[in-house]
């Protein structure tokens, strides 16, 4: 019977180990956290949170947007970017392949206009699921479309990360990726308009070490593992074990990393009472 | 420094050895083996030449890594004046695996910056093998605001494994330290040169590279991942890194073609070990002429050419 039945998603970024991701089918579902067997459908109105732990679940952009922006205020910029095997990468041909059957998208990331709280925002939120949510051209290229279309209608900018870091797969064009990423945020600055990042489980490489630590505001999710290298490569660097809530959202708060924790019952109406402060004079 | 070989470099190495003993022989005895010697002379620089006419990814990657291979502080010496060190990221603490100051090239005032490697085993510890911690990277920025303060060009080299990985660096901001030069460089007011003089390890090097122009000497490597790190995610092999170095692309080479780099600087065959005074004679050149074709460029214009630089990057398909 698939009751628990569990899903591995293949790591493909560097750096972060691969870990459950999806809410599975079926009635009952495990918490990764408390390894509690909770009834599905009490997840799923908990805003995919565990009622008895708080464990935040790792989600779809599409499973977080009604939990973020005003109801039916997104609308996709669909510019039909989607990614290229330039380099003739091992097995990155059928990977993409296999991503895009399974999450229905083109790559790591959807991008659109929205509005949070009544405030109109240009939105990207990257998804764990498509390659571990790794930034490779077209999540980079999305990412700066996404800014300049924050500059060009005057709006904030506002990106929920979820990656394991930049994209393996396409070579050094990912790490370049980091470049235009912050290189369009400090432009989005210089137009005097506000950049809000959310991090989420989990957060690592290339994407924490570009955009998503620039935000002029950085709000994470409760207990989500943020951090530059992945705790593994570190473990092996220094040779010891790592403390308890190493790189948790609590332990970057702590060390002024961050502005806020934010559950995620509460992120719309705190972004919304955050984006208000920005739009009135 | 004795010569060390690459195990690549074994039939050379052999050679040589053998040049060495018959030398030894001449001097010792009456027999006159000067012709002989010669000819091994020849034999070896063919060799070289050969083997070197061929260098594979990975093999670049371990001359980018050689032990002898010059480091910042070696071009700093060799191709500019006056050089005062600066320390310090004045809130943390001095990072040894970054190196900084002010100087002059061919006399003209230059803020410098590098990664630094140490030769010595005491020497690799006190520059934590090249790889930079946060305040190492805060003292970079602090360089290039200074830079900008007092509009003097930037000189950048890069030369690192990779940011550290460890727990004080998590602690301090690592992924923060290294976006906030990538901001703060792609908006600098000044003219920023960058060279790639040995190993190019991913954001870690980034953080020192959003530049104007970005040189790269012809056997460094730049690259997202290390072959190992990449060998062992693909394979959980990490011995499989020379393949992996292939699938990468991250010679000067393949990164010209890609355009992500716009010069690609000439070693001396065996590489820049073996003539590190001519290598730095070379890249001195090359950094003085491509500072002259932007040096007059107002910064706004500056500013706009370097956004559109990076702006560019990538490949992707639109349907």
């Amino acid at each position: 019977m698939a009751w628990f039945k569990k899903e591995r998603p293949e790591s493909t970024a560097p750096e972060v180990a691969a870990k459950k991701v999806k809410i599975p089918e079926g009635l009952w579902v495990k918490c990764d956290n408390c390894k509690e067997i909770i009834y599905r459908k009490e997840v799923e109105k908990n805003f995919k949170v565990c009622p008895k732990c708080d464990y935040h679940f790792r989600i779809t952009a599409s499973e977080r947007l009604p939990y973020l922006v005003d109801e039916g205020s997104f609308i996709e910029v669909e510019d039909g970017l989607s990614p290229r095997d330039f380099l003739g990468f091992k097995d990155y041909k059928d990977k993409l392949k296999s991503n895009r059957k399974k999450t229905g998208l083109k790559d790591a990331i959807i991008s659109g206009d929205a509005r949070i709280g009544g405030n109109p925002v240009s939105l990207v939120i990257m998804d764990f699921n498509f390659m571990g949510g790794s930034m490779g051209s077209v999540v980079g290229e999305k990412i700066a479309r996404a800014v300049e279309r924050a500059i060009e209608k005057q709006m904030p900018f506002v990106s929920v990360a979820s990656s394991g870091g930049a994209r393996m797969q396409e070579g050094i064009l990912s790490l370049m990726q980091m470049a235009k990423t912050s290189a369009a945020v400090a432009r989005l600055g210089d137009a005097g308009l506000p950049f809000i990042s959310v991090l989420t489980d989990p957060t690592f490489g290339g994407v924490t070490a570009s955009f998503a630590m620039l935000g002029d505001l950085i709000v994470a999710e409760p207990k989500c593992l943020i951090g530059f290298a992945g705790p593994r490569v570190i473990e092996q660097t220094i040779k010891q074990q790592l403390p308890a809530g190493f790189q948790r959202a609590e332990f970057l708060l702590e060390h002024g990393m961050i502005d806020m924790i934010i559950p995620r019952k509460e992120m719309r109406s705190t972004l919304g009472r955050i984006l208000d402060f920005f739009a009135s004079a | 420094m004795p010569p060390e070989y690459l195990d690549f470099e074994k039939p050379i190495a052999d050679l040589e050895k053998k040049i060495e003993e018959l030398t030894l022989f001449t001097s010792n005895g009456n027999i006159d083996l000067e012709e002989e010697i010669l000819k091994l002379h020849k034999k070896a620089d063919q060799l070289r030449a050969e083997i070197y006419s061929r260098l594979t990814p990975w093999q670049k990657a371990l001359i980018s890594r050689h032990p002898n291979r010059p480091y910042t502080l070696d071009y700093i010496e060799a191709m500019l004046t006056d050089f005062t060190e600066m320390h310090g990221d004045r809130s943390f603490a001095d990072d040894s695996a970054i190196v900084c100051g002010m100087a002059r090239l061919d006399g003209m005032p230059v803020v410098v910056i590098g990664h630094q490697k140490g030769r010595t085993t005491k020497e690799k510890i006190v520059r934590n093998f090249g790889m930079p911690n946060p305040e190492g990277y805060r003292k970079a920025l602090r360089l290039m605001e200074f830079a900008e303060k007092f509009r003097k060009p930037l000189v950048t080299f890069i030369d690192t494994p990779g940011a550290y990985p460890g727990i004080g660096a998590e602690e301090r901001g690592q992924g923060e330290s290294i976006a906030r030069n990538l901001y703060v460089m792609s908006r600098l007011k000044v003219p920023i040169i960058t060279t790639v003089i040995g190993e190019g390890g991913s954001g870690g090097a980034l953080a020192l590279g959003v530049a104007d122009r970005v040189l790269m000497l012809e056997h460094s490597t730049y690259s997202v991942i290390s072959p190992e790190g990449c060998a062992a995610i693909l394979w959980n092999n990490g011995s499989k890194a020379s393949e992996a170095a292939e699938l990468l692309k991250i010679t000067a080479q393949d990164l010209f073609q890609m355009k992500v780099i716009d010069e690609m600087v000439e070693e001396p065959i065996g590489g820049a070990h073996r003539d590190p005074r001519r290598v730095a004679d070379l890249l001195r050149e090359a950094i003085i002429r491509n500072l002259s074709e932007i040096r007059n460029i107002p910064p706004a214009d500056l500013i706009r050419l370097r956004y559109d630089k990076f702006r560019k990057l990538g490949f992707f398909d639109q349907i």
